[in-house]
């Protein structure tokens, strides 16, 4: 999954959230923006977010009201958008592997667990370095520096 | 402890004697880069916390060269930003169109960015200056404007591949046929969140606009960086373009690679890209005979003037098939001039092409040449992905028949 499958490059001419959440998916999947609902949750396969740079990837999801994306490995720019921006991203194969759509989740990124509750499986991930914590509890990398500068 | 040209830039860079793989550092950067498109959030997130200065005015670079000469008003509103931004806050280097060229290839250009620097970019093909013996890495905006606000930017410290090289290039054969066949062995995520270094006796007579090729496209590997150990060549680009000192940085011999990959690299045809993936890559000899609708000879990875000059090799004397469209982008007003200059503007336009200002452009499907919908083109440039293109594409560049990657199918000699 790229980032122009994410959010296609004609929609770059902004940086607003609403508008980008509305063409979140589109040529991927044209109904996600009219399906996805709060608090759902996108699980994607290996280097999800591979691509271009842009921001504007992550804010679309979340903006969409996605609350976090499980895949199997991440691009490495999308994936240090996401702890920077806010987005919380969890790196698991075999959630990647066993999820279908419709499943019911419940993530305990303090853990390192994810539970489906449909199909009654449990999936793992590695816990996060502390500084990935902090940014996380600080609530991405602005806040974050700026708590550092001061 | 022995160290890869990679560890040593980071570790000098965070005030240190060594850094090692898998550790999270803060670094000190020498230049943040940003464009039309992913400056504007950067710019936002300093407005809104009420920063009005930067860490340092002379080590911010502002390129609006994506969605320019402005192709609507919400890109206009975009460039305008930024112009205020930069006007605002006093940036040194911002480029106003007609100064503005594609900006992997303008910031070696200017010598902006030298050997040994540390380099973030939000835009993915910052690895470009890796060329150079530089350490550069895409970011996002969020990462630009932490830059921008601090001078500094967290990385967790690559593991290192290395690519050895050796033997003498067929002909017409250059950095983009490199790095093509490298991806299309290890994948597009075969060096996920590591480092790329390229040796080898072919690296080492490979000129400069081949390197910064090779080490544009690292990012398409998944790599964090692509990188060039810093030799006379390195030296004679950089010595004609500084003004601020610079430093080589080279690979201890006994250094950790997690992989070494050796390539023969007489052996490597001209490759081709195929939909829609860099990885799908094929000699040229093996793509067969595919309909195609458009060309684009530019872009970050392929729009210098070595790259005009090959291709008005090709074109001299002959004209494209009818009903096929060719666009040429020369990266920068210089290479424009350079271009226009030899007579290769001639060339292109007796042979039916059209001549753009610089632009990223269609490379992104933004402007200047989108596809309609099952268009297929052939593009010297870096991504194939679904939709890249309006649709998709990549590089050309060689003789005869030429390379590149297509948008929603595929490609075909485009000549007539």
């Amino acid at each position: 999954m790229d980032t122009d499958a994410i959010i296609p490059a004609r929609y770059l001419n902004t940086s607003d959230p609403d508008v980008l959440a509305s063409h979140c998916f589109e040529d991927a999947d044209p109904d996600f923006a009219s399906r996805v609902s709060a608090g759902d949750i996108v699980v994607g396969g290996k280097n999800f977010g591979c691509g271009s740079s842009r921001e504007h990837a992550p804010i679309a999801i979340k903006a969409a009201g996605v609350s976090c994306v499980i895949a199997s490995s991440f691009a490495r720019i999308f994936y240090r958008n996401s702890f920077n921006m806010g987005l919380p991203i969890f790196e698991s194969t075999d959630a990647s592997r066993s999820i279908v759509t419709g499943d019911e989740l419940e993530v305990k990124p303090s853990e390192g667990l994810i539970h489906n509750l449909t199909q009654g499986e449990k999936y793992t991930f590695e816990p996060f370095p502390p500084f990935m914590v902090d940014l996380i509890q600080e609530g991405g990398l602005i806040p974050y520096l700026l708590k550092e500068e001061a | 402890m022995p160290m890869t040209i990679t560890e040593k830039i980071l570790a000098a860079h965070t005030g240190r004697d060594s850094v090692h793989p898998g550790e999270i550092i803060m670094a000190d950067v020498d230049l943040a880069l940003g464009n039309d498109i992913t400056a504007p959030i950067a710019i936002n997130i300093l407005r809104e916390n009420g920063i009005e200065k930067v860490f340092d005015r002379n080590k911010i670079v502002l390129v609006p060269d994506h969605f320019t000469p402005n192709k609507d008003i919400a890109s206009a509103e975009q460039c305008r930003q930024m112009r205020e931004f930069a006007h605002d806050y006093d940036i040194t280097h911002y480029f106003e169109l007609g100064e503005m060229g594609i900006e992997h290839a303008l910031l070696p250009e200017k010598g902006l960015v030298l050997p040994g620097d540390l380099v973030i970019g939000a835009d993915s093909h910052t690895c470009t200056y890796g060329a150079l013996g530089a350490f550069s890495m895409g970011v996002g905006s969020t990462d630009l404007a932490g830059a921008m606000i601090s001078g500094k930017v967290w990385f967790k410290v690559p593991t290192a591949m290395k690519f050895v090289f050796t033997g003498e290039l067929k002909p017409w054969v250059g950095g983009k046929d490199l790095i093509l066949f490298t991806i299309g062995k290890i994948g597009v995520d075969g060096a996920l969140y590591r480092s790329m270094e390229f040796t080898g006796d072919t690296i080492i007579n490979l000129g400069m606009a081949d390197r910064l090729a090779m080490c544009n496209m690292a990012i398409e590997a998944g790599a964090k960086n692509g990188i060039i150990t810093p030799d006379t060549i390195t030296e004679e680009y950089a010595r004609q373009r500084a003004s601020r000192e610079y430093r080589f940085y080279d690979s201890d011999p006994e250094a950790g690679y997690d992989e070494i990959h050796e390539f023969d690299a007489s052996a490597i045809e001209l490759q081709v890209a195929f939909p829609h993936l860099p990885e799908n890559t094929r000699p040229v000899g093996e793509s067969g005979n595919v309909p195609i609708d458009q060309v684009v000879i530019g872009s970050c990875t392929n729009g210098r003037l070595e790259d005009l000059q090959q291709a008005a090799e090709v074109l001299k004397g002959r004209k494209i098939s009818s009903g096929l469209r060719l666009i040429v982008i020369p990266a920068t007003p210089l290479i424009y001039r350079q271009a226009m200059d030899e007579g290769l503007f001639d060339i292109f336009l007796d042979a039916g092409a059209v001549i753009s200002t610089p632009t990223c452009g269609p490379c992104l499907g933004g402007h200047m040449g989108v596809l309609a919908d099952g268009e297929r083109a052939v593009a010297t440039t870096n991504r194939n992905f679904v939709g890249a293109h309006g649709p998709s594409r990549e590089r050309g560049l060689s003789v005869g028949p030429r390379r590149g990657r297509s948008e929603r199918g595929d490609w075909s000699h485009f000549l007539a």
